[in-house]
């Protein structure tokens, strides 16, 4: 379980500490005291172990000589784990064997509940609201162990007010006791909106590496499922889409064909994880999608598909050494998609050798910059359509140097925004039935978007 | 070094530098460095010619981000057309950025040594200077084998610069560290040493290191030194504070030369011309005097440099140890240091003065100061300084005050700090070994020092008490009634159990007429520790009751029971199972006679370097003054367990050879006796060394036939092996002539003392063999191997063989061992092949009744052809297939080639399998051959 949590700055100073367990700590201490720390034994007193973990974790991860890239660094048989925001790094420190995926998920969440108290997490505001912070880690963990921490039922009784607004009454403190500690923790009741509404987004990143030759090394989507509810009472939804197992099941039994109908129907979806309020009892038994939603934004599901992915682009990369001091690179980008549609956002990016001396680009479409601090041409087109071609082509100069290492031609790297599911994922339908009061399905408001985003895109050359 | 001014300041590099201080996360950092590299290549690119103004100010970016701590792979090209500049700053910059990151690229590095060459033959002074910083700064092997030979002639040259001398001397001192065996003086060396005489103090200064460093290598040519020295040390030290000008620090006269002349002085040993002895002293006495004067100031660093003067002074009084008013002197000086409120000074003054007390001229001056020494090791607060006073107090420590010393130790441990303990404990023992009047009071030290601080007691030290305890018949009934005392306490240690049940297992018998002591009471007591303590310990102390049960028959029937019962007999520890079965085996099976027999009184150990003494000497390092110092008086403990010396019984030795041979502690063969207790060979070495003293009688005769036959038809393999010693020997012949290397390999860890060997030939061998040997070495050390070669001639024909006498000394016992050496006539054999008629030829040649010898014997091995085959052909002749008629038959043909004359010889062996038996004859040409050989051969096969 989580020894300890700590929040730093890029400079490594604790700009919050919490430690939840006494064990965390020891160890680093007697590898910095030497010997005679032994003798001290437990007299050691928890100011001391928290200040050795704290700095055994600056002076190895975040000052470290070699930048550190893994997640997680064991210093003293002490695990760190660290993601970062912008300047700021959060740390989770334990000596026991934990599940690493849990502690991430947990510090993700942590990132989420902070953004949604105080918006983007920078050391001025976690310094204007350390106080919060405190509290809000002393709410989603107990003595290392992760508790509720849903922003909506934080929210409802971790406030930002001051004494006087937070003056509540009896029957509102019972109430959130009772929804807290309640069946339906994520969810209070007697919520009333007059306009049903409900917002749907399915969010791919693609990932991808290519071969200089076009050959598919490496594929896969992850997309996420995130929903927007304002719904009034307690709604029971139910989501459905174009998972193969369903519709071959509905296949099966005959219920309907539309499935061999409309070309590629169904797609194959390796994993996925559902938000807390999803009945996963009925989805193991039969494989749908029931819950009732929290208010507000949420993230209904994430999911992993590595079959049948539509490629948005291909790059196609043309690399020629013209003798020790030039090189010649020619890339040409295709879109892939239908032609109604427009990507967006579109950037390549073409590393460049390390002693290049010089560039000149040319390129029919976008704007392409050398970017010397980046050591890589930066190549933005704004918009295409799709079953377009592209290309862009660049001189680069170099210095000769004395060591004759070659240069490794890192990958050619791409990011853009296109508005359908590269998974080739479908929502389905999304039912809302709600008993107790007097609206029906077709009462609500929804709204559908597909983005598909880059996520690693990397053609080789 | 003229300062940048303001106008040539580089503000694109200040920029640089500040954007980088300000930027905000690493990421931003690199970023801007990329972007700054970029930059700098573009200005690089061959075709905009730079100025130099430009060129140093992106070399000095250059410099800056490999600082930083990024890999820089161009502007090197740059850097070094900095080199050729006539700017100052520009060259500066050059060389900082060479020898910075420069690496042993073949093509720059002779760029780089052309422009260093012409910096070094310019007149220009800053650019020498410049040229020697470089090649000092870069230091590398290239740049030695480039230069060695050109920086003594600008050092000795008299038309340079001294601060080009300073940094020529100082450059010339980095190269011959770096690689001295491409700097060579020869030529120099006086007028190096000259440079002594200098008129400028910063060339001596600067001269003076390196004189001090070729000095240590290469002492007798620098030997004219000392004179020059010493009337320089002279000058300084009668030279009022503000003569030297410049070179004055604090009110104190070149205080950095005065110390540098004192080390360098201490390479030497005591002047023998008297009036530069005469000269030194008085210098010597000057500073001495000078600490005594009122500070001229009341600046730490006047003080310092004062004080550092002194200490070097106070070491080479030390060093030359022959002036015994100085040495007093400075006994005393350092006596005033002890009380100083500098924490440093009272670590400096018990350090000189651990090594003051190892003289005999200033051990009683340091004796005086013992209550200030053990005031410093119980209220000082720094533990190095205690440490020291603990290391002085050891050093000073003689007869007439071990008893205080050893009890202020004892209680001091008590709250010693845990870095220590274990070398204090040490200490402890070795003191109160070494000056122990009254062994009553040893023992009582000893278990005292197990009772304090038994976690820090090693092997050693409780060895040690054991051998003394069994050694002493006197202290042996006092040292029963003490450890029972002692194991009366509710709790201790476990080392205690074990001197405990070793000295109650051998001498319990001496108390058990006390009624509170008697035999059970005593088993009873050693057996409520039994379960608490680890398992060598209770190997011990199952031994100690089988010795109960011949010391108190009564307590037999107890005893078995315990030895009986399951956590005994089923024990899951092997060692202390199978003990348990076997003592309780022998307890019922033995006859009371035979029980008193085996488990006799062990034998008292033998004399040699105690143990303790050799851990703390490892544990030491070879540095330690004091405790070398030790050994010399290590005669005085002679009589503590020399004395009383009894035969060893065999019967004991029989029986604890039976006993298994436990790697743990074992009551039947403790090894505490081999000094080095981590040295394989050592352990249960004790027993070994039983036998071995009274072996010599024995060994005296050549004993070894066995191994002399051995080599009939070898050359190399062992010739003698006993628990002591071994001897290998590789030979090769040639002609009539022969080289012999022998091994004489230490089996034990103890050294080996007058060592020697010799080789005679007795009788009338001497006229037909001449055998020369080199003499050894006479000390082989514990576990070496020395090698002595013999140069052997065979002038005729000859039976008998040499014998090597060996003697040494091995743990104060001379042993002497005669063996003969494996040099046989068939060792000068030439093979000569021939073909079946020539044999049968030469056979017949060779009929004359003397000429033949025949044997027919039994085989004392197997008749496997391949073996035969191989003995013959060591045997030295040729081997003849197809010419007997009976191809079972071998058939040989040699020559033995001697100095005066060579002998034909033929040889005829017969098999046969039936009746494992051969025929064997030989015809010679000369008559005694053959009989010679004909004996040799027959124990062959």
């Amino acid at each position: 379980m989580i020894g300890g949590l700590f929040i730093y700055n890029h400079k490594g100073e604790v700009l919050i500490s919490r430690v939840y367990r006494d064990d965390i700590g020891y160890v680093l201490l007697q590898q910095t005291c030497g010997k005679s720390s032994r003798f001290l034994g437990n007299s050691c007193y928890l100011g001391v172990n928290m200040r050795n973990a704290v700095d055994a974790f600056r002076v190895n991860v975040i000052h470290a000589r070699q930048q550190v890239r893994s997640p997680v660094t064991n210093i003293a048989r002490t695990s760190f784990f660290h993601v970062k925001r912008s300047n700021i790094w959060l740390a989770a420190v334990t000596k026991q064997n934990v599940n690493a995926a849990m502690v991430f998920e947990f510090l993700y969440k942590m990132c989420d509940v902070m953004t949604a108290y105080f918006g983007k997490i920078s050391e001025e505001n976690i310094k204007n609201n350390f106080v919060l912070i405190y509290e809000l880690l002393d709410e989603i963990l107990d003595f290392g162990y992760p508790q509720n921490s849903e922003t909506g039922a934080l929210k409802t009784f971790i406030t930002q007010q001051g004494i006087k607004g937070q003056h509540q009454t009896k029957e509102e403190q019972s109430q959130i006791t009772s929804q807290v500690t309640g069946q339906i923790g994520w969810r209070r009741e007697g919520i009333k909106y007059r306009r049903n509404e409900l917002f749907l987004d399915v969010l791919e990143s693609v990932n991808l590496l290519m071969s200089p030759q076009g050959q598919v090394l490496s594929a896969h989507v992850s997309g996420r499922v995130v929903m927007k509810s304002y719904l009034s009472g307690m709604p029971e939804c139910k989501f459905g889409m174009n998972d193969k197992i369903v519709i071959d099941k509905q296949g099966k039994g005959g219920a309907s064909d539309d499935a061999g109908k409309s070309g590629k129907q169904s797609i194959a979806i390796d994993d996925c994880t559902f938000h807390q309020c999803v009945r996963l009892s009925k989805f193991d038994s039969e494989r749908s999608i029931s819950f009732i939603p929290p208010d507000g934004e949420y993230e209904l599901m994430r999911y992993r598909t590595t079959k049948d992915i539509i490629l948005p682009f291909r790059v196609i990369p043309l690399v020629r050494e013209v003798g020790r001091t030039k090189l010649e690179v020619k890339v040409v980008i295709k879109s892939n998609f239908k032609p109604s549609l427009l990507a967006q956002k579109i950037e390549v990016r073409i590393p460049t050798p390390l002693n290049t001396s010089g560039v000149q680009v040319i390129c029919m479409k976008g704007k392409a910059k050398y970017k010397a601090s980046e050591n890589a041409i930066v190549w933005k087109i704004k918009r295409m359509a799709g079953m377009k071609e592209s290309q862009i082509s660049a001189e680069i100069e170099l210095l000769p140097t004395n060591d004759k290492k070659k240069w490794a031609r890192p990958p050619i790297s791409m990011n853009f925004e296109v508005p359908f599911a590269p998974s080739g994922l479908k929502v389905r339908y999304l039912k809302v039935f709600e008993s107790k009061l007097n609206y029906s399905d077709h009462d609500v408001i929804k709204w559908v978007r597909y983005i598909g985003r880059s996520g690693i895109y990397e053609t080789r050359c | 070094m003229p300062a940048v001014s303001k106008g040539d300041g580089m503000r694109g590099l200040a920029v640089f530098i500040s954007d980088i201080r300000n930027c905000k996360s690493k990421e931003a950092e690199i970023k801007r460095i990329n972007k700054e590299l970029a930059n700098i290549r573009s200005k690089f690119k061959g075709d905009k010619a730079l100025d130099g103004y430009s060129k140093k100010k992106y070399v000095c970016k250059l410099l800056f981000i490999f600082l930083l701590g990024h890999d820089i792979d161009f502007g090197h090209m740059e850097a070094v057309n900095l080199l050729s500049s006539n700017k100052y700053t520009e060259k500066q910059i050059g060389y900082l950025f060479i020898s910075v990151l420069v690496n042993s690229n073949s093509e720059l590095i002779r760029l780089i040594n052309n422009a260093i060459k012409n910096d070094l033959s310019s007149r220009n002074p800053t650019f020498m200077c410049l040229a020697l910083h470089c090649i000092a700064n870069v230091g590398s092997r290239e740049m030695a084998e480039a230069f060695a030979s050109e920086i003594p002639r600008i050092l000795v040259a008299g038309d340079t610069m001294d601060s080009v001398k300073q940094s020529a001397a100082l450059c010339l001192l980095r190269l011959y560290k770096t690689s001295p065996d491409l700097v060579l003086m020869g030529e120099w060396t006086s007028r190096v040493v000259h440079l002594l005489n200098d008129q400028h103090m910063g060339v001596v200064t600067a001269a003076i290191s390196l004189i001090t460093c070729l000095s240590q290598k290469n002492p007798d040519e620098f030997k004219t030194c000392v004179s020059l020295a010493v009337s320089r040390l002279s000058r300084i030290v009668s030279s009022a504070s503000t003569d030297l000008q410049d070179y004055t620090y604090y009110f104190v006269p070149a205080p950095w030369l005065s110390c540098k002349l004192l080390r360098l002085l201490q390479c030497y040993p005591p002047p023998e011309d008297g009036a530069v002895k005469g000269r030194l002293v008085e210098c010597l006495e000057t500073i001495l005097n000078k600490a005594q004067e009122p500070p001229k100031s009341k600046k730490v660093q006047h003080s310092n440099a004062k004080n550092a003067i002194l200490f070097e002074a106070i070491s080479l009084i030390i060093h030359y140890d022959s002036e015994p008013n100085l040495l007093v002197r400075a006994c005393n000086q350092l006596g005033q240091f002890l009380q100083h409120r500098e924490t440093n000074l009272r670590y400096l003054a018990l350090e000189s003065m651990c090594t003051l007390a190892s003289s005999e001229f200033s051990h009683e001056a340091v004796k005086t100061h013992i209550e200030t020494v053990i005031n410093a090791l119980k209220t000082e607060r720094d533990v190095s300084v205690r440490q020291r006073a603990a290391d002085l107090l050891y050093a000073m420590c003689d007869r007439s005050n071990a008893k205080q010393i050893v009890a202020e130790m004892l209680s001091y441990l008590e709250t010693a700090d845990y870095s220590i303990r274990e070398e204090m404990v040490l200490k402890v023992a070795i003191l109160a070994e070494k000056y122990a009047v009254d062994y009553s009071w040893y023992v009582d030290t000893i278990l005292n020092l197990i009772r304090i601080a038994g976690d820090y007691v090693s092997e050693e030290v409780w060895y040690r008490v054991i051998q003394i305890v069994i050694n002493r018949d006197d202290v042996q009934g006092y040292a029963a009634k003490t450890v029972f005392e002692a194991l009366q306490a509710p709790a201790c240690h476990e080392n205690m159990v074990k001197v405990g049940g070793y000295i109650l297992g051998e001498f319990g018998n001496l108390i058990a007429g006390d009624p509170r002591s008697s035999p059970l009471v005593q088993f009873n007591l050693l057996h409520s520790k039994f379960h608490l303590c680890s398992v060598p310990t209770r190997a011990l102390l199952l031994s100690a009751y089988i010795k109960f049960i011949n010391l108190f028959p009564e307590t037999k029937a107890t005893i078995q029971e315990v030895l009986r019962c399951d956590s005994q007999i089923r024990n899951s520890d092997v060692e202390l199972q199978q003990r348990a079965v076997e003592y309780l085996k022998l307890s019922s099976i033995a006859s009371t006679d035979v029980l008193a027999t085996v488990l006799e009184e062990m034998p008292p150990f033998p004399e040699r370097e105690s143990s303790i003494l050799a851990k703390l000497k490892k544990k030491k390092g070879p540095g330690a003054v004091s405790v070398t110092e030790l050994e010399d008086s290590k005669r005085e403990s002679g009589e503590l367990n020399g004395a009383g010396e009894r035969g060893p019984d065999p019967s004991v030795m029989a029986a604890s050879n039976a006993s298994t041979p436990s790697p743990s502690a074992d009551l039947l063969g403790i090894r505490s006796a081999a000094p080095v207790s981590n040295a394989p060979a050592s352990a249960g070495s004790l027993l070994v060394d039983v036998f071995s003293e009274a072996g010599p009688a024995a060994s005296s005769g050549a004993v070894n036939d066995d191994g002399f036959l051995r080599f009939v038809c070898k050359n190399n393999g062992v010739l003698f092996e006993n628990q002591l010693l071994q001897i290998g020997i590789k030979s090769e012949y040639r002609q009539n002539l022969g080289r012999m290397y022998l091994f004489y390999g230490n089996k034990t860890s103890v050294q080996f003392a007058s060592f020697t060997t010799t080789v005679s030939c007795p009788g009338e061998l001497q006229s037909h063999l001449n055998v020369q040997s080199k003499p050894v070495e006479p000390l082989v050390e514990g576990g070496a191997q020395i090698q002595q070669v013999l140069n052997i001639e065979c002038l005729t024909d000859f039976s008998d063989a040499p014998l090597l006498n060996i003697k040494f000394r091995y743990g104060g016992a001379l042993q002497n061992l005669t063996l003969k050496l494996p040099v046989t006539i068939n060792k000068f054999f030439q093979p000569t092949e021939m073909a079946s008629q020539d044999f049968f030829q030469r056979w017949k040649q060779l009929s004359q009744p003397q000429q033949e010898a025949q044997k027919i014997f039994k085989a004392n091995h197997s008749m496997d052809t391949e073996v035969i085959k191989a003995k013959l052909l060591g045997l030295g002749m040729a081997l003849l297939d197809n010419v007997d008629p009976n191809p079972e038959n071998y058939v040989c043909a040699g020559v033995i080639q001697t100095k005066s004359q060579q002998v034909g010889c033929l040889l005829r062996l017969e098999p046969n399998a039936q009746a494992q038996m051969y025929r064997l004859t030989l015809r010679c040409s000369k008559d005694s051959v053959s009989k010679r050989l004909c004996e040799l051969l027959a124990q062959q096969f």
